[in-house]
């Protein structure tokens, strides 16, 4: 909403400057999102108060020498007249008295011929032979619009010699307007704001008409077929009204808030819609009665099936049961307060007018606007709620502008249908109540004033009660505990936030509870951000077709049940993800051209449709990408080695070793997403939790990852941390020196690491307080179909230093077990 | 006798000549032998000793031993500076360049996000506010209706919402839905919560909006909760999260689930408050909205509205990450490009 404070001021009386009336409005909730100044100091181009005045046209007569310009004699309250030559059409040979905005030199005003804003200086010259050293400015040199089409015309009442910026210098400010401040989408709502929050007074327009006509009686008959979508429609007739350009005043005010001047007619309703806030509609009447073939029946009801309304911007458009219509005998004539039916639109011939100010139910209104896309300055009043008590004064207010604009004789009286009168809401508020919600102390007195001064009126209840009647045009305080909390908030925000004091909070403390999973997923993020990973968050809409990429070899992957954005904003973000690993695989995409290491995981939920639950399951995952060198390169190693599978392996580790999982196994398994032969699936006390390996060649390319081995992990985190032991033994540091002993043993390829291993663990017995494999060897020392696995042995006594004999005893049944159990040997 | 006495002068004299003469320790080592080894020149002079005079033998005997002694202490010396000065020419041969660069150490770190997210939360649990979460996909009652706001309401007009293909699903848009599931979890016992969250809002993905965000809620409910509370909360908390000495203040606003409400602005901390781009000006950054529960909502998390009042708030970490760092895109969050995620 823009508000010139020019007018503004024509309902309130504030000597606050604009900037801290800004302020004070920002404060109480209506936020001042920008101040505009037009002509005045401030502005870009401010008006040189000694260089552009009000001037007055003695004559105008013809160039000598061009026949496209004229030669205007400019009195300016100073001096001689000035000579003016000017091409402008709106002055024509003959043309006396008009008042314009005269520019003099050395005055700076915008170019009018530039297609951007260029300021210019105003310098005496020749022009086809004539000397002049003033111009008359358009609309568009003095920054008021792109208007260059002529000179600006002044009203009559314009005196001769002001300054222009004194005239007509203005600020506009730019308003936010929350829902429940939809009164404030009218000058005089504001100026109530502006009220109550300096202590001035409102001085609401006029709504009298001098109504000389015959009455409107017997001339319009208005129905109202659901109450509930239409609470009121008002009716006035004016008739032999002349339509013509509205007066420069009228068109300024509109231009400043934003609407384009049309006609006296039309601007007439914009205006009085700014300025009460009720949106007005003007029906050309003689079309009506030609329609009526006599006198027109109004009738305001939802559309049939089928019917047709070919609406003021010539579109025909389909209606059906949801829009509520004004209709005629003949058919529909508009849609209601959207737009208007083209055929009774006001035009230049038009000489009467019918002028509804309805009450149309908000959710209509908005349902009507959304599905047609309709937006308008209407259908935003209606739309947030307009008080039904507006509507005959804001009709009486512009019938009557209308005839001193237009002429004409207003037939008397108003054709009112008001079949759901408005009821005030009527709250008790205790000053107990308010020191319950704000925590301060205000006297019913302090109270009252502020209510007052909303314009509520104030009845004491008991010893510190307040019986308080909201005023027409609040149509946002409800009643009860709501109500009370509406008035509430009403005197907190003119009392003045500020003016809150501040406390602790005394209330008792709520029980304190640990968030078990909470910790634990932020325990693993630090467990594989120390581990040298880089977190990601990445988007949680994707799309199937780049989940399907995780499936190279699935031609007809199953339609999976996805939770589907009904209205997606763009084509690759309708779905919400099933797995991490596709946001994951385009991060280290988009950051291999980038770094030479690309180590990263996430932590989030994905969206798993469930069966006949109507919300989806969102269990949460952790997914781990690892490609690249181990490190960057550097001067001091120029070719480190690259990511594989055990490094991935590696982190896995560390997080279950972190995490202080209790037996973790890796099982050889197979996956479409990954490379066969190179993944596992982890399994925790014998649960599987996730699966980790090498990205199959297939999906790195559709991913566009750089050729090398690609490792991902995706665990479900849940099931995971479910397994996290609360608490967990530890063991103290052995105080006798341990023995170490290096074997390495020669089985067959297919004897697996885990297999040897186990055997080594199970034979060493107490004593063995370590087994850490350390190398494999296959190659020409040994026998093809062999490999030597070499471990390091940690013998360990608690309480005593071991014998070489003891230590001897182990080893040797340790390498009897591996060679009865599994065939090995130990290497020489 | 003279001519000895005369010979261990002369013998002293050359030796430490040549002493110091030698360049290294080789050198060092022939002239000992060549002086004082059992077959050097000093041991041939003692040899003439026998043919002395008895009478003369102790003097000059004790002449000897003096050299003897001098010419050894000046043979450890010349030792000792010898080793000094090869250990330090060693020294200068494998001095580094140290401003070469140091050897990289490949870190891991966690999102901006995360970490501003965790900063926020422990700041609340210190003030016994406990981290509840709640889902991304909502119903619309709870996104909506049970938070004051009815279908085709006005104040519907301040969300743009994901809707699902399911009738009266949707994208939550706020967290705020997760303060009637706590409020029914936890009724009719006294609440203090914080609420983190993905939250989703149908806008075009600009410099400026996301379609998606985090957003962190939080909500206390109890009998004797009031605004002066909200205030001084609200306060405690932005002094720790953006400098005790940091002024604050507060301005009406409107949400439906609030009923006062209000934004809270925080100095602007790139200029003092003295007025930049990043705060237009005016030395405030909006952080957060907030207000006093209302009514119809506590009633719908199961609480009397007569007897319970409450407070809630919410704020964007994203949002006041970019203001914190001046980013001007926010586009930088789920792009995830390591060169903007390693400056955190
Ligand atoms: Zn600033």
């Amino acid at each position: 909403m823009r508000v010139p404070i020019s007018w503004l001021k024509e309902y309130v009386d504030t000597p606050l400057p604009v900037p801290e009336l800004a302020e004070r409005l920002t404060f109480a909730g209506l936020e001042v999102a920008d101040i505009q100044t037009v002509g005045l100091p401030g502005s870009a181009l401010p008006w040189d108060p000694g260089r552009i005045v009000v001037g007055q046209i003695l004559e105008v007569r013809p160039h000598p020498d061009a026949d496209r310009l004229v030669l205007a004699t400019v009195e300016y309250g100073a001096g001689q007249p000035k000579s003016v030559v000017t091409g402008a059409p709106n002055l024509r040979v003959g043309d006396t008295g008009h008042k314009v905005a005269l520019a003099l030199e050395g005055a700076r005003h915008w170019d009018g011929t530039s297609p951007a804003p260029v300021p210019t200086v105003l310098k005496g010259r020749k022009v086809r032979g004539i000397y002049s050293d003033a111009m008359i400015l358009s609309e568009k040199e003095l920054g008021l619009s792109e208007d260059h089409t002529g000179v600006l015309l002044l009203d009559a009442p314009a005196p001769v010699g002001m300054p222009l910026a004194t005239y007509m210098g203005d600020v506009v400010l730019d308003l936010e307007i929350t829902p429940n401040m939809a009164r404030c989408l009218s000058v005089q709502g504001v100026a109530r704001e502006v009220a109550a929050l300096t202590g001035g007074r409102v001085h609401s327009p006029q709504a009298r008409m001098q109504a000389d006509g015959d009455p409107i009686e017997g001339r319009v008959a208005i129905a109202i077929a659901d109450p509930t979508l239409c609470a009121r429609y008002a009716a006035t007739l004016i008739t032999d009204v002349t339509i013509g350009p509205s007066p420069e005043w009228m068109r300024r005010r509109l231009r400043l808030a934003g609407i384009r001047p049309i006609n006296n007619v039309v601007d007439v309703t914009n205006y009085v819609m700014l300025e009460w806030g009720q949106p007005l509609h003007a029906f050309d009447y003689d079309v009506l009665v030609r329609r009526a073939k006599g006198v027109p029946q109004i009738t305001v009801r939802p559309a049939k099936a089928g019917e047709l309304l070919t609406t003021l911007d010539s579109v025909v458009r389909p209606l059906t049961r949801e829009r509520l219509l004004i209709t005629d005998a003949a058919g529909p004539i508009a849609i209601a307060g959207v737009m208007g039916g083209a055929e009774t639109e006001v035009t230049h011939a038009t000489r009467a007018i019918l002028l509804e100010a309805a009450n149309f139910h908000f959710v209509s209104i908005r349902k009507t606007t959304q599905a047609l896309k309709l937006p308008s300055e209407a259908s935003a009043r209606f739309g947030r709620g307009v008080p039904p008590s507006a509507a005959v004064p804001a009709a009486m207010r512009a019938t009557e502008l209308m005839r001193e604009l237009g002429g004409g004789r207003i037939a008397r009286g108003v054709a009112d249908c008001y079949p759901a009168p408005q009821v005030p809401s009527v709250v008790l508020l205790t000053t107990d109540e308010v020191r319950r919600i704000l925590g301060m102390e205000l006297s019913r007195a302090e109270i009252e004033r502020i209510l007052t001064a909303l314009e509520f009126r104030c009845e004491p209840q008991g010893e510190t009660g307040l019986r308080v009647t909201a005023p027409d045009h609040r149509l946002d305080i409800g009643t009860g505990v709501t109500g009370a909390a509406d008035l509430i908030e009403e005197v907190a925000r003119i009392h003045g936030y500020d003016r809150i004091p501040v406390t602790e909070m005394a209330d008792r403390l709520p029980p304190q509870r640990d968030i078990i999973p909470v910790n634990l997923e932020e325990r693993t993020r630090d467990l594989l951000a120390v581990a040298g990973l880089q977190e990601v968050i990445t988007y949680r809409l994707t799309t199937p077709e780049r989940e399907a990429q995780l499936s190279p070899g699935d031609d007809s992957p199953a339609e999976r049940a996805y939770v589907r954005v009904a209205n997606p904003i763009s084509a690759d973000r309708v779905v919400m993800r099933q797995s991490l690993l596709p946001g994951l695989l385009e991060v280290m995409a988009h950051n291999a051209r980038l770094r030479d290491r690309l180590w990263f995981f996430e932590i989030g939920p994905v969206f798993l449709s469930g069966g006949t639950l109507e919300l989806p399951a969102e269990p949460r995952r952790v997914t781990i990408g690892m490609a690249g060198r181990l490190a960057p390169a550097s001067w001091r190693d120029p070719d480190p080695p690259r990511t594989d599978f055990f490094d991935l392996k590696g982190v896995v580790e560390s997080l279950l070793r972190g995490l202080h999982l209790g037996a973790a196994r890796f099982e050889p398994t197979t996956h479409p997403t990954f490379a066969p032969g190179r993944t596992a699936r982890l399994l925790v006390e014998g649960h599987e939790v996730g699966i980790l390996g090498e990205i199959h060649p297939q999906v790195r390319a559709a991913f566009d990852l750089p050729p090398g081995p690609a490792c991902l992990a995706e665990l479900d985190l849940e099931a995971l941390l479910a397994r996290v032991p609360p608490t967990h033994p530890v063991v103290g540091v052995p105080r006798f020196p341990p023995a170490l002993q290096d074997i390495a043993l020669v089985v067959d390829d297919g004897v697996t690491a885990a297999d040897l291993t186990a055997v080594i663990r199970s034979a060493g017995g107490p004593l063995l307080a370590e087994a850490r494999l350390f190398d494999v060897y296959r190659g020409q020392q040994l026998p093809s179909g062999k490999k030597s696995l070499a471990f390091s042995l940690v013998f360990q006594a608690a309480d005593r230093t071991l014998t070489d004999a003891e230590v001897e005893a182990e080893k040797r049944r340790i390498v009897e077990a591996a060679a009865r159990r599994l065939g090995a040997e130990l290497r020489a | 006798m003279t001519n000895i006495s005369q010979a261990l002068a002369a013998l002293q004299a050359e030796a430490l000549t040549a002493l110091e003469a030698t360049a290294d320790e080789a050198a060092l080592e022939q002239v000992r032998v060549r002086y004082l080894g059992r077959k050097g020149s000093l041991a041939a002079i003692l040899r003439g000793l026998a043919d002395l005079p008895p009478g003369e033998r102790p003097a000059v005997g004790k002449l000897a031993n003096e050299v003897k002694e001098r010419l050894e202490a000046a043979l450890t010396a010349r030792r000792e500076a010898l080793q000094a000065a090869a250990r330090a020419a060693v020294l200068a041969a494998e001095q580094v360049d140290v401003t070469l660069p140091g050897r990289p150490v490949p870190m891991g770190r966690l999102h901006p996000s995360t970490q501003v997210l965790r900063r926020i939360c422990q700041i609340w649990a210190d003030m016994g506010f406990q981290i509840y979460r709640s889902r991304d996909i909502e119903t619309e009652e709870m996104n909506f209706e049970l938070l004051n706001i009815p279908a085709h309401h006005p104040a519907r007009d301040m969300w743009d919402t994901f809707y699902t293909t399911v009738d009266g699903i949707l994208l939550r848009t706020h967290t705020s839905p997760g303060q009637i599931r706590a409020m029914r979890e936890f009724c009719p016992n006294p609440i203090r919560v914080i609420l983190p969250g993905m939250c989703y809002r149908y806008e075009q993905i600009t410099a400026r909006s996301e379609i998606q965000f985090h957003q962190v809620e939080g909500l206390a409910v109890g009998r004797h909760v009031t605004m002066t509370d909200l205030k001084g909360t609200l306060i405690s908390f932005a002094h720790r999260m953006f400098g005790a000495a940091r002024r604050v203040r507060f301005r009406a606003s409107h949400f439906p689930f609030t009923e006062p409400s209000a934004e809270m602005d925080v100095e602007c901390m790139l200029c003092e408050g003295a007025g930049c781009v990043v705060c237009k000006q005016t030395g405030w950054l909006e952080i957060l909205g907030c207000g006093m529960v209302h009514p119809e909502v506590l009633r719908n998390g199961g609480y009397d509205p007569a007897t319970y009042s409450g407070f809630a708030f919410g704020m964007g970490p994203e949002r006041i990450t970019m203001l914190k760092h001046r980013i001007e895109d926010i586009r930088y969050f789920w792009t995830n490009d390591l060169r903007f995620l390693e400056q955190f």
